[in-house]
């Protein structure tokens, strides 16, 4: 389902296609970037939720599960099988007996567990407690009530039992790289961040900070052949300009491009073949506080929806790197409905909905924003006259986005516009909008209601793919209708990659986000 | 010397700690905080863990706390932990140290190189084709965006002459070091082009060059011993200020080059609040400053004692 409604345009099929069917050729070096910022955090992958860090994290650690791309859902990766039982809330992983850490060790459940017991540790904070905090016990590890994890028992070295406390795919939990798994002994000792030791496909080489990443092939990683590149340079490039350069000169084998490169790309033939494209699990919205009287009324959530023409600035502002977004779910999510038509750009009626609403005049807010120019202030800027056409007046109030960050999970705004993560796990996505999440968490809406509820809950319970996939779709639809925000548009993650290398893949998580030993280079690379 | 020595470093005293205090309060107020940047809009914000990176890392506290143990960590030569990396910031910028450094003296190496003989030719033949073109570059490179130039210069002797790679640090080399030294290095040679040309034309017509002349000195003795000497403590003023300006102004090229100094340590560690990395980088910067401008006033006082005495 995943696989069939993934977004791949043109040549970025072609080129990927073409991949598959070449044998893979052995050595050279795969120059990656990494675009979002001019540092990793750490080298301490468990630290830090930022995709930028993820982007080496994949090829120096592993998880329980990995992401397919070809799949559209995780898999599993550190073991052969999961065996379900307890009503849904027990999964007993077999592992993989096959698995060596960069010194050399064998992977056991202990260093499952140890990985999990750190991730939880509530004096640390670490960002992967939200995922962990689904095991039985570890809440009240975090809270400092108990020492070990309960829900996590050593069968034997390679079998682990794994209990839950709600009935989801440990999968969607346990997959990002910010749940790696880590070497019990060696972790613990203070030198780990220096030279970090993994599970991935390479192996630490050097760390230039604020320059780059080496990495070198491991020898002993568990897919046979794999990886089929000698070493992994990824290097900091935050300047998109300075990125472009670098690719047309060939020194780097990946660039992500903005919508101004995107659109240069397109027209030049040379590099128009070099672009892959994929629509990522990311929302962009504009959010409206209830708290704010106009905004509690669904007629005027729904005649903004009406008033904007989403369309025009997509294709004109954003040159066409997003998709129209229809409700939540982006069309990525195995939930979404391809029938679903969005809101229709029309003054008229969202005149009408106002005057309806007891706004003939319209009204006056005040709309919080980021500088960022996919999802920020110039998307503003080009809806203010739209809004100023059915009479609803717009003060902006300008924010970096860390403010913008703070004011949304204080639910100090009006309205603000801002790119959520909408999967891919579309029931964890949907829960945003649950009475029952606090609007700190990620209700930021304050959204109540219960026939939503109602669709999520047995979404949850249901053990039928088809009948979950249809609930979910169901409260989607509920969510449209009630429009708690306006629906911009889904990103669409756009890299160039140099004809040389081989086997990208269309990952709609995070399109940087590679699983590095499916990548080989062809002879043509410059790279030695 | 010693005591004017001495008596400069004392008067720095009170600077830093002003800036102590300055950048604190600061980055105190300003709104955000790590905990906020903590998802990266990945996923739903997670409000335990943010109450409790709070705690961990000592937001809650009030103000004057935080100050109380920031100053005396600070004595200890302790700059604090980083939020992000939860690395001492201590050794994030040492590492960053010699980079920032690198690009520095290879930028300022290159404006004394080519801006103090270009401005000293251009003196001492004002109005002629020299003088004209090159307050021409001058001017030019005053004005000329470091982004920009950078770009232009990737653009030429990168893409189109492949001479010099585009960006990175590479082992740290001279052929990954030009590129970013010369796009940080042509404001201050522009400047001190200007400078030294107008400091050796006031000088030029001086009481004490005529005398010298009148007595016979050769135009080539002249130059070297009474106009070179006493424009020194111009461009040497000159060249002291832009050894400051140019480590704020390396974050651009940094940034751009993907060259791994303190200036990107800063940008980052600022948009995602990490406030100790933050005081740390902003603190060596003014030391760096600090401690160039006091060289540079003992270096006046070797070449013009009377500033010694005053």
């Amino acid at each position: 389902m995943f696989k069939k409604i993934a977004i791949v345009v043109g040549l970025g099929l072609a080129l990927s296609a073409t991949a598959e069917a070449q044998t893979p050729r052995k050595g050279g070096t795969i120059r990656m970037t990494a675009p979002y910022g001019s540092s990793f955090t750490s080298m301490d992958i468990h630290t830090s939720p930022r995709a930028q860090d993820e982007i080496y994290a994949k090829a120096l650690h592993r998880s329980l599960y990995i992401w397919n791309s070809a799949e559209g859902k995780p898999v599993l990766e550190l073991a052969k099988e999961d065996i379900v039982s307890g009503g849904g809330l027990v999964h007993t992983f077999k592992l993989r007996d096959d698995v060596y850490f960069h010194h050399g060790r064998r992977m056991t459940a202990d260093d499952i567990i140890w990985s999990y017991n750190r991730i939880i540790d509530g004096s640390k904070a670490y960002p992967g407690a939200r995922f962990v905090r689904v095991i039985e016990g570890a809440a009240e590890v975090e809270k400092g009530q108990a020492k070990e994890i309960s829900g996590l028992k050593k069968i034997d070295d390679f079998t682990l039992e794994m209990k839950l406390t709600e009935k989801v795919d440990p999968g969607f939990y346990f997959f990002n790289a910010i749940t790696s798994i880590y070497p019990a002994d060696e972790a613990a000792k203070e030198g780990f961040i220096q030279k970090p030791i993994g599970l991935g496909p390479f192996k630490f080489v050097e760390h230039v900070p604020g320059s780059r990443v080496v990495l070198e092939r491991w020898e002993k990683f568990y897919k046979p052949g794999k990886p089929y590149a000698d070493k992994l340079i990824i290097s900091l490039m935050s300047e998109a300009a300075a990125r472009d350069v670098a690719f047309r000169n060939k020194e780097i084998d990946t660039s992500v491009l903005g919508p101004a490169q995107y659109l240069a790309y397109q027209a030049d033939p040379a590099l128009k073949s070099t672009i892959v494209e994929v629509a990522e699990v990311f929302t962009r919205y504009m959010g409206m506080n209830p708290s704010f009287k106009p905004f509690a009324d669904k007629r005027v959530r729904q005649a903004i929806n009406h008033a904007i023409d989403a369309d025009l600035i997509i294709n004109k502002l954003v040159k066409g790197k997003a998709y129209r977004a229809t409700s939540w779910l982006p069309l990525t999510s195995p939930a979404y409905d391809k029938a679903m038509k969005p809101y229709a750009f029309d003054p008229a009626k969202a005149k009408q909905l106002l005057a309806d609403a007891g706004y003939p005049n319209g009204f006056e807010f005040e709309w919080t924003t980021s500088q960022n120019e996919s999802w920020g202030l110039p998307i503003v800027e080009a809806i203010i006259p739209m809004l100023d056409r059915v009479g609803i007046k717009v003060k902006v109030k300008q924010v970096e986005t860390a403010v913008l960050a703070e004011a949304i999970r204080k639910g100090d705004f009006q309205a603000y516009i801002y790119s959520q993560a909408t999967g891919p796990d579309p029931q964890a996505a949907l829960k945003c909008f649950h009475s029952s999440t606090p609007q700190s968490a990620c209700n930021y809406m304050s959204f109540k209601n219960a026939d939503f509820d109602k669709a999520l809950d047995q979404a949850g319970q249901t053990d039928a793919p088809e009948q979950r996939v249809a609930l979910l779709q169901k409260a989607n639809a509920l969510l449209q209708d009630e429009a708690p925000v306006w629906f911009f548009n889904y990103n669409k993650a756009v890299m160039a990659v140099q004809p040389w290398l081989k086997g990208i893949q269309l990952n709609a998580t995070e399109l940087t986000h590679q699983n590095v030993e499916d990548l080989w280079v062809d002879e043509t690379s410059p790279a030695k | 010397m010693l005591s004017f020595l001495i008596r400069r470093i004392l008067q720095t005293v009170p600077i830093v700690l002003a800036v102590v205090l300055v950048i604190f309060v600061l980055f105190s107020v300003v709104p955000g905080s790590i905990a906020s940047t903590a998802d990266d809009g990945r996923g739903p914000t997670d409000p335990q863990v943010v109450e409790r990176m709070k705690k961990q890392l000592g937001l809650d506290d009030p103000v004057y706390i935080r100050f109380g143990k920031y100053i005396a960590s600070l004595a200890k030569g302790d700059f604090g932990t980083s939020f992000r990396t939860r690395e001492p910031v201590t050794s994030m910028i040492a590492k960053r140290m010699w980079p920032t450094l690198q690009l520095i003296f290879a930028a300022i190496a290159f404006a004394i190189a080519i801006g103090v003989p270009l401005g000293f030719i251009a003196a001492l033949r004002p109005g002629g084709i020299v003088d004209t073109v090159s307050m021409v570059v001058a001017v030019s490179g005053l004005s000329i965006a470091k982004f920009w130039l950078g770009l232009l210069l990737m653009y030429v002797f990168a893409l189109k002459l492949g001479w010099l790679p585009s960006f990175g640090y590479g082992d740290g080399g001279l052929k990954y070091l030009i590129l970013p030294a010369v796009s940080l290095g042509v404001s201050p040679m522009a400047l001190l082009a200007r400078t030294t040309r107008a400091a050796v034309l006031e000088i030029m017509t001086a009481d004490f060059v005529r005398t010298a002349r009148s007595k016979g000195m050769s135009e080539t003795r002249l130059v070297r011993w009474h106009v070179m000497r006493n424009a020194l403590v111009l461009i040497l003023t000159t060249v002291g200020l832009q050894f400051g300006a140019l480590m704020g102004q390396a974050v651009v090229v940094e940034k751009l080059f993907s060259w791994p100094g303190i200036g990107s340590l800063l940008v980052d560690s600022v948009l995602q609040r990490d406030i100790p990395a933050v005081q740390g980088s902003i603190l060596v910067v003014v030391l760096f400053f600090l401690t160039i401008n006091t060289l540079i006033d003992v270096l006046y006082g070797v070449i013009d004692p009377r500033i010694r005495y005053a």
